[in-house]
């Protein structure tokens, strides 16, 4: 047993970390809310380039042929980041079925985010070209997650294929869950430092140490679900690390909001980027109810074992 | 990552498994926590020494058979999947031993780590005070010095100490220079309860047994060969086993699974309340994702790097769950949940006992202070 993420997959974390903490701001969030494609200009070419996008798809076509076990780390800072592009869909969710390394891939079961940037859109119901599918555009609490609902008729997809792609999906989207659990924890902290009530900072107050210390918790025992999924890609695993990423992050969003009192309920402070986001993912890619219900079908109906 | 065990875990897995199949007591022993329970624990705590299972981590000369930290917690895993009886044992060998081979002399290792791990020797905690209970610092119980005889003589009152009217010794914290304030000038001793001077007195516990004890101190010699650490600096010494309480020897993460894992048959067997469905799930999770996390921990133990307070995260964690596991049984089994008398007493017993780990070990409020202090770094004040 060994537990842990060797040192050449903590170094690319580092890598892309650092890339992200430059190229993807708050600031640049913020103005994928109201820029043309929804997109940090330039970012999707920046990951192709290191290699993120294709990670897991085979060399033949064109990827690195990695595994969800170097990419997860990734996938993390994609979410402490709040990054606006689909890249859970196209290098987790469809690294078996795009045609290769260069195409992107959105993916949804009622909506679709980010659906009018793909190559290729993959629902429940199957695979479309991006341009045989009609695109509806909704708008979504996090203007920085551009939505739509996608009509047409698609290709029909392997069940087997379409079920291992949605397990990707559900442990990359835990963790991008992770990563904003992560981002709303350090800005709340460092706030709670900084902010003085009463002559003293509200970080000294139990109340407030209580709801951060409840977030931290959270997040510590959601984190190990998700990286053990990551190596076991099994169904059953994933979804016990959705049900706790979504709990660490919707804790986390809860707390942060709170310490932050009524500066954290405006939009011109950055908490809402990442708290909208996490309020998003919590119902994408099946919720907490639907994944405790697979795990319950597992655990407690053994016979009839979830798909 | 290698997320599997060695054919040689595995092997040591199988090994105890069929040892533990084939010498749990049956039917369970009574509680350990009353007199004549407690007795009936030593005689199983013995067949476990006599198997080397008693102390599986520790080196050989001291009765273990220095097994990994993994195996270790294979073991546990194993002990409660078997439903074996509780340790009586364990706040000398999973509390005591650990401060003992980080701070002990090799003449203390020697005297006493073969008698705890046989039972020969029981070990009580003596922190709490009167006055002293999460605010550990206020103790004022004092240890005077006495050269002539080389020692101290200690006196005062502790209290709330688990199993002490039925261990032979207790450790704790003695406030030995007495200008010195709060966590200074505290020494950390090991008293034999068979001493002259002191007195103990059993206290019943929420949940009926003799569980708890006061331990009254009056002019107690106890020879400098029985000071663990040095002189006046007792306290990092009883952070070491604090970190113990807290971390995960004390309870480690078979317990919990092992409990889910009753709850569920309990649902099964109850009739698979659908109200209760998605709770169960909930802390059944829960308790997968505690074993994660100490893999997770154990990991980085095992390549030299340390846990420090995120042990206060576990402790909060294992409380909370182990209460919501209770909480959940006693649901499931509707008014029959009040009753002592049939099998269904043991889920209000173990309630009751769920209770006391938000309290003990430093209440779960001081450890959330301590994540959000030192995990976090908010400010003290």
């Amino acid at each position: 047993m060994r537990f842990a993420f060797t040192d050449d997959q903590l170094a690319f974390r580092d890598a892309v970390r650092e890339l992200l903490e430059r190229e993807c701001t708050p600031a640049h969030v913020r103005a994928a809310w109201t820029n043309d494609t929804g997109r940090v200009p330039g970012l999707w070419d920046q990951l192709t380039q290191m290699g993120i996008v294709g990670m897991l798809v085979p060399e033949a076509r064109g990827g690195m042929g990695m595994s969800m076990a170097d990419l997860v780390l990734l996938l993390e800072e994609t979410g402490r980041t709040a990054l606006p592009d689909p890249i859970v869909e196209t290098a987790a969710l469809g690294a078996a079925l795009v045609d290769h390394a260069g195409q992107t891939l959105a993916a949804g079961h009622e909506l679709v985010p980010w659906a009018d940037t793909a190559d290729v859109i993959v629902t429940a119901e199957g695979r479309f070209d991006r341009a045989r599918a009609e695109l509806v555009p909704r708008d979504s609490v996090d203007g920085a997650r551009r939505v739509f609902e996608v009509r047409g008729t698609p290709e029909p997809l392997d069940a087997a294929i379409l079920r291992a792609a949605f397990v990707r999906g559900v442990i990359g989207t835990a963790a991008q869950q992770c990563g904003l659990a992560q981002r709303m924890l350090d800005m709340t902290a460092a706030y709670a430092k900084e902010r003085r009530q009463f002559g003293v900072p509200i970080g000294s107050f139990q109340a407030v140490k209580h709801h951060l210390a409840n977030a931290r918790i959270a997040l510590e025992f959601a984190r190990p679900l998700v990286y053990r999924a990551a190596v076991t890609l099994d169904p059953v695993h994933a979804s016990m690390a959705k049900s706790k990423a979504d709990d660490a992050a919707l804790v986390t969003a809860r707390a942060a909001l709170q310490c932050h009192g009524a500066i954290g309920y405006t939009t011109e402070y950055d908490l809402h980027l990442y708290m909208k986001r996490a309020w998003a993912l919590a119902r994408s890619m099946g919720d907490g109810q639907l994944h405790r219900d697979r795990v319950a079908g597992a655990v407690l109906e053994p016979r009839s074992m979830p798909a | 990552m290698d997320l599997s065990f060695s054919p040689t875990e595995e092997a040591f897995r199988a090994e105890s498994r069929a040892w533990l199949e084939a010498n749990v007591p049956r039917p369970p022993l009574p509680s350990g926590d009353t007199r004549a329970g407690f007795t009936a624990h030593l005689a199983w705590e013995r067949a476990l020494f006599d198997a080397r299972y008693a102390v599986v981590s520790w080196p050989t000369e001291f009765g273990g058979r220095d097994a990994s930290l993994w195996e270790w917690l294979i073991f546990e895993e194993e002990y409660y999947r078997a439903g074996a009886p509780q340790r009586v044992t364990q706040n000398g060998i999973f509390l005591l031993a650990p401060t003992i081979f980080e701070f002990g002399t090799p003449e203390q290792q020697a005297r006493i780590l073969p008698r705890m791990a046989s039972g020969e020797q029981t070990w009580c905690q003596g922190w709490s005070e009167p006055n002293a209970g999460s605010d550990l610092a206020g103790i004022a119980s004092k240890a005077v010095r006495d050269d002539a005889a080389g020692g101290w003589r200690l006196s005062g009152q502790k209290t709330w100490t688990t199993r002490g009217a039925f261990c032979t010794h207790l450790f704790g914290l003695f406030r030995s220079d007495p200008a010195a304030e709060r966590h200074h000038g505290l020494t950390y001793f090991l008293v034999d309860l068979a001493s002259p001077g002191v007195t103990v007195r059993g206290v019943e516990r929420l949940d009926g047994d003799e569980g708890f004890a006061e331990v009254f101190l009056d002019d107690v010699f106890v020879a400098d060969a029985d000071v663990l650490g040095e002189p006046n600096q007792g306290w990092a010494v009883a952070m070491a086993t604090t970190g113990s309480e807290r971390g995960l020897t004390l309870r480690s993460p078979g317990r919990f699974l092992a409990t889910a894992q009753r709850v569920i048959d309990l649902y099964h067997e109850r009739g698979d309340d659908p109200r209760l469905r998605d709770r169960l799930i909930a802390a059944y999770i829960d308790a997968e994702a505690y074993r994660w996390q100490t893999f997770w921990t154990v990991t980085r133990l095992a390549e030299g790097l340390s846990a420090g307070a995120e042990s206060s995260m576990v402790k909060v964690f294992w409380s909370e769950l182990d209460v919501r596991l209770h909480e959940l049984a006693l649901e499931l089994l509707g008014e029959h949940a009040e009753l002592l008398d049939d099998a269904a007493g043991a889920w209000m017993k173990g309630y009751e006992f769920s209770l006391a780990g938000p309290i003990y070990a430093g209440t779960n409020e001081i450890q959330r202070n301590v994540i959000a202090e030192r995990v976090l770094g908010l400010p003290r004040k």
